[in-house]
């Protein structure tokens, strides 16, 4: 695909709940903010395993996986999604997760891979913006690689 | 284009079944790229082996659901599945929110079983332009069903009936006038009637109305069933697969299968071309017969009839009586 054909493509995301955690506002939020900035958004409810935001995201081909967690299981979650994802051929896939997270966690997990991390005070127009950026990052790279 | 070694590459992993190849040239063919282009033509022979599903209807019948617990039933029977869910896209921002996936959580774990969400990316009709195109992907990767899920439709969104084998149209009681709106369009493409939600008040009348309509209806040897399903529970889904096999085989044995498969093919080509000439004719390039024929207008040296038919006898022959 030539590199103006993939840049003209809607991006992608998936948006999911892990683990034990019913609080789906925050998530509901973003994805309304990324469909309103042009994105298709597939979100996929509550309480939800890794294995199935993994295997979700492999058949949705998304640009971006968003995880909402604020159960305070990020620690083994998180690292569990980017093995998972690796383990399926998809590392390419930029995870982005939000909720309560201490910063030196934050700090650990986008050193393993998660490529950012949101607070519950980022206003959706940050995230829209991160997304954009993140995803346009990514396929120039593709586009010339 | 140096495309042809990644297509080759994708194209042998669809046909080996393999579940991110089948994702990524879906989202080549949604795009429309040169590279999904070429990947079809390597796959597009290996198809015609999977039997097309059409699930459609208005908005709030349990269409999702149904597909969920359909899919799982014929799961059971030994079929694997593949699934397009389509789902509108926003007419303000391009975006979309894909929410039938969420209704289909009990297949997830099943490696049976592929689905994928599709936006309209605003194509009219109830499909997205690609659908026909995902489909072609999921037969040649080897999926024995193949269930395609339309937006929520009103009247006139029929064209799932020129990309399916079996049409499955799913209503339910309480959603005011819909029977209206099925008599009109909805009705005539259907092969299988599903009143979804039967537990709810005034599925008995929904039922005979439409047992009634169908029973004025000509039909060619295939009596339409009229099924109630409640599709939360699983119940009524069992018949609902024995209609749906009922009708293959009707299909294959009264020959019918090759019409319709002669019937999608020519609604195929025909939406394709059609496309394409808007898009050609839309930014048509410089010095192009299309650029020349404007120009020659413009000129008056040619009409616009003439101009036309030429332009259509050189890119396909000349079309009967003008020959």
């Amino acid at each position: 695909m030539t590199p103006a054909e993939k840049a003209a493509a809607p991006v992608r995301v998936l948006m999911a709940k892990v683990g034990l955690d019913g609080h789906d506002r925050g998530v509901k939020v973003v994805a309304r903010a990324l469909r309103d900035a042009g994105m298709e958004v597939i979100y996929t409810g509550l309480h939800r395993t890794p294995e199935q935001v993994v295997g979700s995201a492999l058949q949705e081909d998304v640009d971006v996986i968003g995880v909402s967690l604020l159960s305070g299981a990020h620690m083994t979650l998180l690292p569990r999604l980017l093995e998972l994802l690796r383990e399926q051929g998809i590392g390419d896939k930029i995870l982005i997760a939000g909720g309560v997270m201490p910063d030196e966690d934050a700090a650990a997990l986008k050193q393993m891979g998660v490529a950012e991390i949101f607070g519950q005070d980022t206003p959706p127009a940050d995230i829209v913006a991160a997304v954009h950026r993140m995803v346009g990052e990514q396929r120039a790279a593709v586009g010339t690689g | 284009m140096t495309a042809t070694g990644e297509a080759t590459r994708l194209a042998r992993g669809v046909l080996a079944g393999e579940t991110l190849a089948i994702a990524r040239m879906i989202s080549q063919v949604e795009r429309g790229t040169a590279d999904g282009t070429a990947d079809l033509a390597e796959i597009y022979r290996a198809g015609g082996r999977a039997r097309v599903i059409g699930v459609t209807g208005p908005a709030g019948a349990g269409k999702s659901t149904l597909v969920a617990v359909l899919a799982a039933e014929l799961r059971r029977r030994g079929l694997t599945i593949g699934i397009v869910a389509v789902d509108p896209t926003s007419p303000y921002s391009g975006g979309s929110v894909l929410g039938d996936r969420i209704r289909m959580q009990a297949l997830w774990d099943d490696p049976g079983v592929f689905i994928r969400s599709m936006a309209t990316r605003h194509a009219l009709g109830g499909l997205a332009r690609a659908t026909g195109d995902a489909v072609a992907v999921l037969d040649a990767a080897g999926k024995d069903v193949v269930i395609i899920e339309t937006v929520g439709v009103g009247q006139d969104e029929v064209e799932i009936a020129r990309t399916a084998h079996t049409i499955v149209v799913v209503s339910a009681p309480g959603l005011g006038d819909d029977i209206q709106a099925l008599k009109a369009g909805l009705l005539e493409i259907a092969d299988v009637h599903v009143v979804n939600k039967a537990d709810r008040e005034g599925a008995d009348r929904t039922i005979a109305e439409l047992r009634a309509v169908q029973a004025l209806a000509a039909r060619t040897g295939w009596q339409t069933p009229v099924l109630a399903t409640c599709a939360e529970s699983g119940d009524g889904v069992p018949a609902v697969a024995d209609a749906v096999d009922a009708h293959h085989r009707w299909l294959l044995e009264g020959g019918e299968l090759e019409d319709r498969e002669r019937a999608i093919a020519a609604y195929r080509l025909k939406t394709l071309l059609t496309a394409l000439v808007h898009e050609r004719v839309d930014r048509p390039t410089p010095g192009s017969a299309f650029a020349a024929a404007v120009d020659a207008l413009y000129r008056r040296t040619l009409d616009p009839w003439s101009a036309a038919l030429a332009l259509l006898d050189e890119a396909g022959g000349p079309t009967k009586g003008t020959a």
